[in-house]
């Protein structure tokens, strides 16, 4: 019998402020302990929280590019409970009227595009940090990270297993990066994610009982915390058992969830509106002016570059993974790269040399004028793409430009009929056995001498041309 | 001096007759001789108040005096100060030195006032004797085997035996008001989100509001225009054009319309306490205002929706008093959690404890509807039944208190006849209105009574516009009480 | 309502404060008292009435102001760990957190 896993993912992104949510204090990542936490994030009797504008700003520019409903009036409330890390013994947070509601986000996968629909998102305050160290026996509280701004994004249960649920992650990942409302920095703990993991039966509507998954501090980690809780649920369904709702911890070393016992506490977070804050009021006005200075959305550029370029999706989702990337593309398009071979290059060649530096795509050390040159060198036969990837990694390395470099390392493409004649002529000439084995009918002698002739001019002949001619040559 | 106006002081100190260093002296002797009686100050610090009465007279000999230049305030210990300590009549601050302070504060100094101290109150103002305090009871001058009131009644007992020309208090449920008419003085609870709650240690963030008490409603037209004022760092405080509080107190009484709420003349009403407000009121009538009985018909409802909605906020507002950054922290514990038990069971008292175990009952998963939410429904109907009124009349009077000061210890036992006694205090903050408490006279065992005169958002002016055409005619609010004599 | 000894002692955690066996009698006696006040509440037919979480939302419609995104503060640790019971190397302490 086959399972199913449904999952839903909540992700606190860290807003891109100066200051915090309710303070004046910076954001700054790294700061020595405490030395960022004002008289409102230590809770000092009779401080009061002021919210920051920029916060409310970046919340509203997130729901009109998920398509959200912008909420004309939400509320702040508190979350009740006790914890060295939460100075107040409250968390400031939107519970019943969040300020952004609905919406959702198309997500790229093997089998074609899908739309994820978003619950809600919502404007909270970030926890303070408990380290571990021994303090003779005691731990320490840096308030620091207490009171910086967080949007907690909520999905419906929309996601089907581990990879689904990845791919989304990924998305939103590049969208809040893309609307620059978040750094999207996950080792310093800008971008969380938790997620909702249940099973059932394939065909079954009925959701399973869910755990939360906390702790989900890289994408490799949430994909093998979904996949090993789904093998747990599983187990425990087909040993006859049932699923506790519960709060799980990810222990990425060992690869496993195990339940937080301070989470079982049965909490009771007596949620009410927080007095010290009135209700947040948004205009109509606001949020159209800030639609008007949102940059072009993910969506709408891929239905733009399936028109304008004429290009697949697949490689229209690719294009458009991070803005800078489709940025990029958009350049090299404009300084007249070929649309679909800058897409090829872009999603290939570029892509993985920047995977295997671990680098994004705002570090790519060449214009992407230098690359549009390039493959118009491809383009017009010049050089072949084999020797272009020799041009590019001389590119990266900052050796020059492609033409420069073309001619300097000698790669300009044989394409003289006539040079590519004498290079087969001297190639057939030299090796008669594979000549008789190829007009025996042996297919694998031809491949033996393209790779001759291509030796003898270290790759520079024009491919198409040499078998060609190869081809016209052994025919006779 | 020492029970002369605000106004005869000021012009007294400008006039070069006094220094703000002999002023703040004789204040300060007062409270020296008599503050060991009735316990009004949690905190005295001579040497500085001394100071910035020397830095006071220095201001003005450069001609540079201010509206309070040199006039001794006394602050409710619940105004953060820095410098001095600020307990809010609890062991968990007993000790605690704010390393800011209370806007508040920030105006009183801004305004030339000298700071005399810091009076004692009910342990987080929760309570309505002064009898919650850490720091022990107060007496009231007039009776010092009686309550002064409370929460603000250190801040009430220093202005009524004279310790004191002005002080400041807050009110969440009746707590300026009801010390005041208990001690014999003038209190006002302004406007919600005129006085920033910045620096004013939490009790009930929907209902707090710092006010002044003093000897006369001119007076705290005074300190009403030392105190209020726009804050940024208070989402709740409003953005007003500044004003004149004393704008109104040549108010015409001719034609003014009083509303005699039906609710607040019931059952329950000491007799004499009936008998001084209807006086009072007479006397309104006699100088041509025109009386209209109204109803306030959600009056009774008041108290339960009040002792939902405050201890609901009080449980958090307190939750960040655990032990971990400041104030009082258990010396023996186990663990986490045993830190947190033990550090807020030995830092609170008895009632403030009461207040977070019910605060935290109603707003707990089950009962959230039932006890928060149809409290804040009813809210809005206690709150609609002003509106309804302030249509047919311009200010609203009846008793402060439902009784004058009663024995220390008398209602002790019982913590809902003590929440009762606010019973007519309690409406006007539910729905953020302003309420002033005057006195109106003594009953036979010559306890003071206390009007109240409530009035419409911001109408502030107004209401002590009437009272200070009242003191004019009466002399109920000179009196000093025969057990501190000046 | 009546609140039994259970829940008293339920309430008690979720506040965190202890009360001791030779207290809780009287606690729970006294928070009746409480409860029974406030119990009036349940009788009032409040069909259609919207709850009124502050006075400012009321009639005036306030709304929430919003500051400029500034950093408008300063370090002011060594000021405040003055006032902590316990601090070590920039730090509060606690007994040990236990995730």
């Amino acid at each position: 019998m086959a399972w199913e896993t449904v999952v839903g993912i909540e992700t606190h992104a860290q807003l891109r402020t100066h200051s915090k949510i309710f303070s004046g204090a910076s954001t700054a990542f790294g700061a020595p302990p405490n030395t960022q936490a004002s008289a409102v994030d230590i809770a000092l009797p009779g401080v009061l929280p002021v919210l920051n504008g920029r916060a409310v700003e970046l919340a509203i520019r997130f729901g009109l590019a998920i398509g959200a409903t912008i909420a004309p009036k939400s509320v702040f409330a508190r979350k009740n409970y006790f914890y060295p890390d939460l100075p107040k013994g409250y968390q400031i947070s939107q519970y019943e009227l969040p300020v952004v509601l609905g919406g959702s986000l198309t997500i790229a996968l093997p089998e074609g595009v899908k739309t994820v629909r978003i619950t809600r998102a919502h404007l909270e305050e970030d926890a303070g940090k408990s380290l571990h160290e021994d303090f003779h026996g005691m731990s320490g509280i840096d308030l620091n990270r207490a009171g910086t701004p967080l949007l907690e994004i909520v999905t419906e249960p929309d996601l089907r297993g581990a990879k689904e649920a990845l791919a989304y992650a990924r998305a939103l990942h590049a969208l809040v990066r893309w609307i620059e409302i978040c750094d999207g920095n996950m080792q310093e703990g800008s971008f969380r994610c938790d997620a909702n993991v249940s099973v059932r039966k394939a065909g079954d509507d009925r959701l399973g009982t869910r755990c939360e998954i906390k702790n989900l501090n890289s994408f490799r980690f949430m994909e093998k915390a979904i996949e090993y809780e789904a093998r747990r649920q599983i187990g425990i369904l087909e040993a006859g058992g049932s699923i506790t709702q519960e709060t799980r911890l990810y222990d990425a070393e060992r690869d496993e969830t195990r339940s937080m016992r301070s989470k079982e506490d049965a909490q009771d977070y007596r949620y009410f509106p927080d007095p010290d804050l009135l209700p947040l009021a948004i205009s109509e006005e606001e949020t159209a002016r800030i639609r008007a200075g949102m940059p072009e959305l993910p969506a709408h550029k891929r239905e733009r570059y399936a028109a304008q370029y004429a290009l697949p999706s697949y490689d229209v989702m690719q294009l458009t993974e991070s803005r800078e990337k489709a940025d990029y593309f958009e350049r090299a398009a404009a300084a007249g790269a070929p649309a679909k071979l800058a897409a090829n290059w872009l999603n290939g060649e570029i892509a993985s040399r920047l995977n295997d530096a671990g680098l994004e795509f705002g570090a790519v050390p060449l214009p992407p004028e230098e690359l549009a040159r390039l493959l118009a060198r491809i383009q017009d036969g010049t050089v072949s793409q084999k020797a272009a990837k020799d041009v590019l990694a001389q590119m990266w390395a900052g050796k020059g430009g492609a033409d420069a470099i073309i001619e300097a390392k000698g790669l300009r493409q044989i394409s003289d009929p006539g040079a590519i004649e004498a290079l087969v002529d001297g190639v057939l000439a030299a090796n008669a056995k594979q000549v008789e084995d190829y007009r025996a009918g042996k297919e694998k002698a031809f491949n033996s001498l393209v790779g001759q002739v291509m030796n003898q001019c270290r790759g520079r002949a024009n491919p198409v041309q040499v078998n060609e001619i190869l081809r016209r040559k052994l025919a006779r | 001096m020492l029970n002369a106006s605000l106004t005869e002081l000021s012009a007294a100190l400008a006039g070069g007759k006094l220094s703000s260093v002999e002023l703040t002296g004789a204040f300060i002797n007062r409270i020296k001789s008599l503050n060991q009686k009735l316990n009004a100050f949690i905190t005295v610090d001579e040497a500085r108040s001394l100071a910035e009465a020397r830095a006071s007279d220095a201001r003005r000999a450069q001609g540079a005096g201010r509206a309070l230049e040199g006039i001794p305030i006394a602050h409710k210990d619940i105004f953060c100060t820095r410098g001095m300590r600020t307990t809010c009549g609890s062991r968990m601050l007993a000790e605690f030195d704010s390393p800011y302070d209370a806007h508040v504060i920030e105006r009183f100094a801004g305004a030339g006032a000298v700071m005399l101290g810091k009076t004692n109150m009910d342990e987080f103002a929760m309570g309505s004797s002064n009898e919650t305090s850490w720091f022990g009871p107060v007496r009231n001058p007039w009776d010092a085997g009686r309550v002064p009131g409370g929460s603000s009644g250190g801040s009430a007992a220093a202005v009524a035996a004279r310790l004191a020309p002005g002080a400041t208090g807050s009110d969440t449920g009746g707590s300026i008001r009801q010390p005041a008419a208990l001690t014999g003085i003038c209190g006002l609870k302004p406007t919600y989100g005129v006085v920033s709650r910045y620096g004013m240690i939490a009790f009930a963030s929907s209902l707090d509001q710092g006010g002044p008490l003093a000897k006369s409603a001119a007076d705290l037209a005074l300190l009403m225009n030392a105190m209020a004022g726009f804050d940024a760092r208070d989402s709740t405080s409003l953005e007003r054009p500044a004003e004149d509080y004393g704008r109104e107190l040549g108010l015409q009484i001719k034609g003014l319309r009083i509303g005699l709420p039906r609710e607040y003349f019931g059952e329950g009403l000491e007799p004499e306490v009936r008998a001084r407000v209807g006086e009072a009121v007479r006397w309104f009538e006699s100088q041509g205002a025109k009386t209209v009985e109204i109803t306030l018909p959600n009056t009774g409802l008041a108290v339960p929706v009040y002792y939902v909605i405050a201890p609901a906020e009080a449980s958090s507002n307190l939750s960040r008093f655990d032990g971990l950054r400041y104030g009082h922290r258990a010396k023996e514990f186990s663990d986490l959690a045993d830190l947190y038990r033990r550090t807020r069971a030995e830092g609170f008292g008895a009632e403030v404890k009461r207040r977070i175990l019910i605060g935290t009952y109603v707003l707990s998963h089950g009962y959230y509807d039932a006890y928060y939410l149809q409290a804040q429904k009813i809210r809005r109907l206690v709150a609609r039944d002003f509106k309804q009124a302030f249509g047919q009349c311009d200010l609203v009077m009846g008793p402060t208190s439902p009784g004058t000061a009663f024995a220390l210890g008398a209602k002790a036992a019982d913590p809902v006849q003590m929440y009762l006694n606010d019973i007519f205090t309690i409406p006007a903050p539910l729905a953020g209105l302003p309420g002033l408490s005057i006195p109106c006279g003594f009953d036979a065992a010559g306890l003071p009574v206390g009007l109240q005169i409530m009035g419409n958002h911001f109408a502030e002016a107004r209401m002590l516009g009437a009272a200070h055409r009242y003191q004019q005619a009466t002399d109920w609010h000179l009196r000093v009480p025969a057990g501190t004599p000046l | 309502m009546s609140l039994t000894l259970d829940q008293v002692r339920r309430i008690a955690h979720l506040a965190r404060i202890e009360v001791s066996a030779e207290e809780i009698q009287g606690v729970m006696a006294r928070l009746n008292r409480v409860l029974a006040l406030i119990d009036q509440l349940q009788a009032v037919d409040t069909t259609g009435i919207e709850p009124m979480a502050h006075p400012l939302d009321a009639e005036a419609a306030v709304v929430q102001r919003r500051r400029p995104d500034q950093v408008t503060e300063r370090d002011q640790r060594e000021e405040f760990q003055r006032r902590a019971p316990a601090a070590e190397a920039g730090l509060y302490l606690v007994p040990k957190v236990i995730e």
